[in-house]
C-alpha cells in the first residue's frame, strides 16, 4: 500500500476511533440525566431516606457530601499549602526534596480502598473516632493532599521570578513576600485547582464506606451545638454521603425503588460536578482578569 | 574576539565620601568562577554606569551589592557600607535591602493598586501612619515624575499602566523606602526612546539625594547620565574612572575597543 | 556603632517572620510524610500477620485457589488461597487497558495532531468531565446497562470479568487520554516540520516520528491508567459478581481484590484470621500500586527529550 492510501486509511481509523469515543460519551451523559433529572424533586432533595419503603429522599445524604467536603478542605488546604509553598520557594534539589515528592507521588497512587482501610484501622478503631464525618474527612485528605499539593506548588511555579526579586528588594522577608506577593498572584490558579479536586472528593465513595460510614442517623437541622449528638454539625456523627448511598442502594439495599433513587442521585451528583467544573473555570478566569488588570 | 590581558586594569581614585564598596569579590555560579577581584569604591550622591558586553558579569556584580544572588551564586570577598561587611552571613539581608533598593530590568510592578505597590513594603517596614504613608507615596511618585500622571487613580491597578509608567512607578516604590543607594539593573532596556529619556531625567534628579549604580548596555546612556563608568569584561574590572575619562581617553585597549564599538 | 550598623548586624521582624514560614512549611512536609510512613506501616503490618501469626504459608496464599477463611483443609489448615482474586484483578486491569488503549490513543493524535483549535477545545473539557464522574456511577451504569446487556447476549448472570472490563474501559479511556494528549504536545514542533519538510505524510510524521518520540510518555499514561482499574474498588464490585472462585469464562461470576475488601471487611472480626487474610490482599493491592508508581518513575528517567 503507499504512503498516501495508508495515510488516508490512518485518518479514517482515527476518525473512527473518536467518533466512537464521543458517542460513548454523550450516551453515559444522556443515560444519566435523561434517566435521572426527571426523578429529581424539590421532595427528592429535601426529604430523608427510607430503608424498606419507596419515595425516600436524599436531604441527609447530599448535606453530608456537602459538609464531608467542607471539612476535607479544611483539614487539607492549609498542609498543602504548607507543602506547596516549601516544595515552590524553599526547597532545593536534594534527597530531602526526593523525598517529599517521593511522598507525595505514593500518596496519590493508593487505592481509595486501601486509603479506605487504613481510616478504618486508624481513625475509626484505634483512635476511637468511630465511623465519624471527621474520619472521613481525614481519609479523603490522603486523596485531597497531593492534588492540592502539586497544584499550589505548580500555580506558585508560575508566577515570574521577578515578582519574587521585586518583594525581596524592597526588604520584605521570603515568608511576606511569598505570601503576600506570589501567592495572590497564584491564587487564579490555585482556586480552580481546589474546586476542581472538590469534585473527586464530592464524588468518592470506596474511601468513605469504611470511615464516615453507610447510616445517615436522623439529624437536627435547628441544633447549632456542634458537640450535640443529634446536631448536624457534630463531626463525630456517623455520615452517609451521597456517592456512598448509591453504591448502598445498589447492592445491600431492600428500598423497592433502588434503581429511581440511583440514577436521581447520579444525575444530582453529576450535575454538582458539572457545576465545580464549570465554577472552576469562571471564578479562576474572572479573578486572574481582576488581578492582571485586563478587561 | 581579541584576547587581552584581563589581570591589567586601571582603576582611579575617588575623591570625597564613598557610599559603596567592594573588596576582592569573588562570584562563583557551581564551578564557573563569573567575578575575579572586583574592587570598586562607589562615591556618595553621583551616578556609576557599569558597561561592558553580555556575559560581562556588569549584572551580577550589581545583583551582589544587595545580595539578591543568595540564593543563586556564591559570593566571596568583602562589600562594605557605612564600615559593614554586608557579605557576611551574619548580616540581615532584609535590613542591607532597605538600605540598598533596587530596579529591576523588566518593570515588576505587583499586583495590586499604584498605591499599594508604593506603601506595602512601608507598611511592613512599621510606617502605619496614614499621612506619613499619604506623604511617602506622593513625594516618591514625585520624584519619580510619576504623580502628575497617575495622582487621580492612585487606587487603580499598577498592571494596567504602561511599561514605561510601570517602570518608574517601581522606581517610586525603590526611593519610597529612603534607600541611601538605588540600584538599577538595565532600567531602560526594555522601554520606549520617550519613556527611556524620562528615566534618564528622573534619574539626574534623583542624583543629589541618592548614590545610584546603573547597569546599561547603552553607551551612549552611560555618557548622558553618569559621573563614574566602570568598565567589565569577561567578570574582570578593566577600567573605573570619571565618564569623562571613560569615553574620551580610556587607558586599557579592551575598554578602548569596546567604546568604540569594536565588540560587544 | 550607630544605629543603622546596629541594624544590619542583628535580627529584625523580617529574620523571624522567614523562621515562622520555613518553621510551618516543615510541619507540612513532616505531616505528609508522617501520613504515608503511617499508611505504609499499619498496611505492612497487618499485612503480614497472616503469614506471621496465623503461619499461612505465602507461597500458598499466592497460588491455592480456595478462599474459605473460615474453614480449614483436610490438614488442618486455612483455605486462604488468594489466587482466583489475583487473576481476576491482572485479567480486568490488563483486559481493560489493551481495549482503551487504541481508543485513547486515536483521541489524543485527534486532539494534538489533527484537529485545529475547534477539536480539541470541545474535547479537552469532556475528557475532563468524565474523569471526574465518580465511579459509583460508573458501577451504577455497568450494573443497569452493561450487566443486563451481557447477560442478553451470553447468558448467565451478566456479572463478571467482561463487564468489569467493560466499565473499567470506559473509566480509565480519559486518564490515558488525557497523558497522552500532555506527552504527544511535548514532542517538540521541529520534529513535524523536519518530517514532513522531507516529504512524510502526516501519518508517516505521527507514526515513525511523533509516537516513537512519545512512547515513555504513553506509556506512563497506558501504567497511570492500569493502576486506577488495578486499584478501582465500588465500580468494579458492583459488577463482577462477587463469588472468589477461580474465573472459568469471562462471564462467570468472580471477585478482585478491592472488591472482595469492599464486601468482606465489614464482616469480620479485627485480628481474626479471616480479617488478617483480607489485610493480606490490601497489601498485595499496596504493593502493586507501589511497583505501578517505580515503574512510572523509571520510565521517567530514562526518557526525556
Amino acid at each position: 500500500m503507499n504512503a498516501k492510501k495508508m495515510d488516508h486509511l490512518a485518518t479514517g481509523i482515527i476518525y473512527f476511533l473518536v467518533g466512537v469515543v464521543i458517542l460513548l460519551l454523550v450516551a453515559i451523559l444522556s443515560y444519566i440525566l435523561f434517566n435521572g433529572v426527571p426523578d429529581i424533586s424539590w421532595k427528592f432533595l429535601t426529604s430523608a431516606a427510607q430503608s424498606f419503603s419507596a419515595g425516600g429522599g436524599i436531604r441527609d445524604q447530599l448535606f453530608n457530601s456537602l459538609y464531608l467536603l467542607l471539612l476535607t478542605i479544611i483539614v487539607s488546604l492549609p498542609i498543602g499549602l504548607g507543602a506547596g509553598i516549601y516544595l515552590a520557594e524553599y526547597s532545593t534539589d536534594n534527597w530531602f526534596t526526593d523525598l517529599i515528592r517521593t511522598s507525595v507521588e505514593v500518596l496519590s497512587s493508593l487505592p481509595s480502598v486501601v486509603v479506605g482501610l487504613f481510616g478504618y484501622l486508624v481513625f475509626v478503631i484505634k483512635l476511637n473516632l468511630g465511623f465519624s464525618i471527621l474520619s472521613g474527612a481525614i481519609a479523603l485528605t490522603f486523596f485531597n493532599l497531593p492534588l492540592l499539593t502539586r497544584n499550589i506548588e505548580e500555580s506558585l511555579r508560575s508566577v515570574p521570578n521577578l515578582q519574587r526579586e521585586a518583594g525581596m528588594s524592597l526588604g520584605l522577608s521570603h515568608w511576606k513576600t511569598t505570601t503576600k506577593i506570589v501567592l495572590p498572584a497564584a491564587l487564579p490558579g490555585i482556586l480552580t485547582g481546589l474546586i476542581l479536586s472538590a469534585g473527586r472528593i464530592f464524588g468518592e465513595a470506596a474511601a468513605l464506606i469504611y470511615t464516615a460510614g453507610q447510616s445517615a442517623p436522623t439529624v437536627d437541622y435547628t441544633n447549632w451545638n456542634i458537640f450535640s449528638a443529634t446536631s448536624f454539625l457534630n463531626p463525630m456523627r456517623p455520615a452517609e454521603t451521597l456517592a456512598v448511598h448509591i453504591w448502598k442502594v445498589n447492592t445491600e439495599s431492600v428500598t423497592p425503588d433502588a434503581k429511581l433513587i440511583s440514577s436521581a442521585s447520579s444525575a444530582v451528583l453529576i450535575i454538582v460536578i458539572l457545576i465545580f467544573n464549570l465554577g472552576a473555570r469562571y471564578l479562576g478566569n474572572k479573578l486572574y482578569k481582576k488581578i492582571t488588570a485586563t478587561k | 574576539m581579541k584576547q587581552y590581558n584581563l589581570n591589567d586594569s586601571y582603576i582611579t581614585e575617588i575623591p570625597g565620601k564613598r557610599a559603596l564598596s567592594t573588596k576582592d569579590l569573588q562570584v562563583y555560579y557551581g564551578d564557573n568562577h563569573a567575578i575575579f577581584d572586583a574592587n570598586l569604591i562607589f562615591p556618595r550622591f553621583q551616578i556609576t554606569s557599569l558597561i561592558g558586553a553580555s556575559g560581562s558579569g556588569k549584572s551580577t556584580f550589581l545583583r551582589c551589592l544587595n545580595r539578591m544572588n543568595d540564593k543563586i551564586a556564591k559570593v566571596d570577598g568583602q562589600i562594605l557600607y557605612r564600615n559593614v561587611d554586608i557579605n557576611s552571613d551574619k548580616i540581615n539581608v532584609y535590613e542591607v535591602r532597605q538600605h540598598i533598593g533596587m530596579v529591576f530590568q523588566r518593570p515588576n510592578p505587583f499586583a495590586k493598586s499604584i498605591k499599594e505597590n508604593i506603601t506595602f513594603a512601608l507598611k511592613n517596614a512599621g510606617i502605619t501612619k496614614k499621612d506619613a504613608l499619604e506623604e511617602r507615596l506622593e513625594s516618591s511618585l514625585k520624584s519619580a515624575a510619576l504623580w502628575d500622571e497617575v495622582k487621580d487613580n492612585l487606587s487603580k491597578s499598577a498592571l494596567a499602566l504602561s511599561g514605561g509608567q510601570q517602570q518608574r512607578l517601581c522606581i517610586a516604590r525603590s526611593i519610597a523606602m529612603r534607600p541611601d543607594i538605588l540600584l538599577l539593573d538595565e532600567p531602560a532596556s526594555a522601554l520606549d526612546p520617550i519613556s527611556t529619556s524620562k528615566i534618564e531625567d528622573t534619574l539626574n534628579d534623583l542624583k543629589k539625594d541618592y548614590t545610584i549604580i546603573i547597569v546599561t548596555h547603552n553607551l551612549q546612556q552611560a555618557s548622558r547620565i553618569s559621573d563614574y563608568t566602570a568598565f567589565f569584561h569577561l567578570g574582570h574590572v578593566i577600567e573605573y574612572n570619571t565618564t569623562a575619562h571613560v569615553f574620551t581617553n580610556p587607558k586599557m585597549q579592551a575598554t578602548e575597543d569596546y567604546v568604540s564599538g569594536n565588540f560587544g | 556603632m550607630d544605629n543603622i550598623q546596629k541594624k544590619l548586624q542583628t535580627k529584625s521582624k523580617a529574620t523571624f517572620q522567614d523562621y515562622f514560614g520555613k518553621g510551618i512549611c516543615y510541619l507540612c512536609i513532616g505531616m505528609i510524610i508522617l501520613l504515608v510512613t503511617c499508611i505504609l506501616y499499619f498496611i505492612a503490618s497487618k499485612g503480614i500477620a497472616t503469614f506471621t501469626k496465623d503461619k499461612v504459608n505465602v507461597f500458598d496464599f499466592l497460588t491455592k485457589t480456595n478462599w474459605n477463611p473460615g474453614a480449614t483443609d483436610s490438614h488442618g489448615r486455612p483455605d486462604v488461597g488468594a489466587l482466583p482474586m489475583i487473576v481476576t484483578s491482572f485479567s480486568v486491569t490488563l483486559l481493560a487497558a489493551v481495549l482503551a488503549t487504541p481508543f485513547a490513543l486515536g483521541v489524543a493524535i485527534f486532539m494534538s495532531e489533527f484537529s485545529s483549535k475547534g477539536g480539541s477545545k470541545i474535547l479537552q473539557p469532556v475528557i475532563e468531565l468524565l474523569v471526574g464522574i465518580p465511579s459509583v456511577v460508573y458501577g451504577f451504569i455497568g450494573l443497569s446497562v452493561v450487566v443486563p446487556f451481557i447477560r442478553g447476549i451470553f447468558g448467565g448472570t451478566g456479572f463478571g470479568i467482561l463487564s468489569g472490563t467493560l466499565v473499567l474501559f470506559v473509566m480509565i479511556l480519559p486518564t490515558i487520554t488525557s497523558l497522552s494528549v500532555d506527552s504527544l504536545r511535548a514532542v517538540p514542533m521541529y520534529y513535524r516540520e523536519a518530517s514532513l519538510a522531507l516529504g512524510a505524510t502526516r501519518w508517516q510524521t505521527i507514526y515513525k516520528v511523533i509516537l516513537r518520540a512519545a512512547i515513555p510518555g504513553l506509556l506512563t499514561a497506558i501504567i497511570f491508567g492500569m493502576a486506577r482499574a488495578f486499584g478501582e474498588a465500588l465500580a468494579v464490585q458492583m459488577v463482577i459478581g462477587n463469588a472468589a472462585l477461580m474465573p472459568t469464562s469471562l462471564v462467570s461470576p468472580a471477585s478482585t481484590l478491592t472488591s472482595k475488601l469492599t464486601t468482606d471487611i465489614g464482616n469480620t472480626v479485627m485480628g481474626t484470621l479471616p480479617n488478617n487474610a483480607l489485610w493480606s490482599l490490601a497489601l498485595i493491592l499496596l504493593l502493586m500500586s507501589l511497583f505501578l508508581n517505580l515503574l512510572v518513575k523509571f520510565i521517567g528517567k530514562r526518557g526525556r527529550f
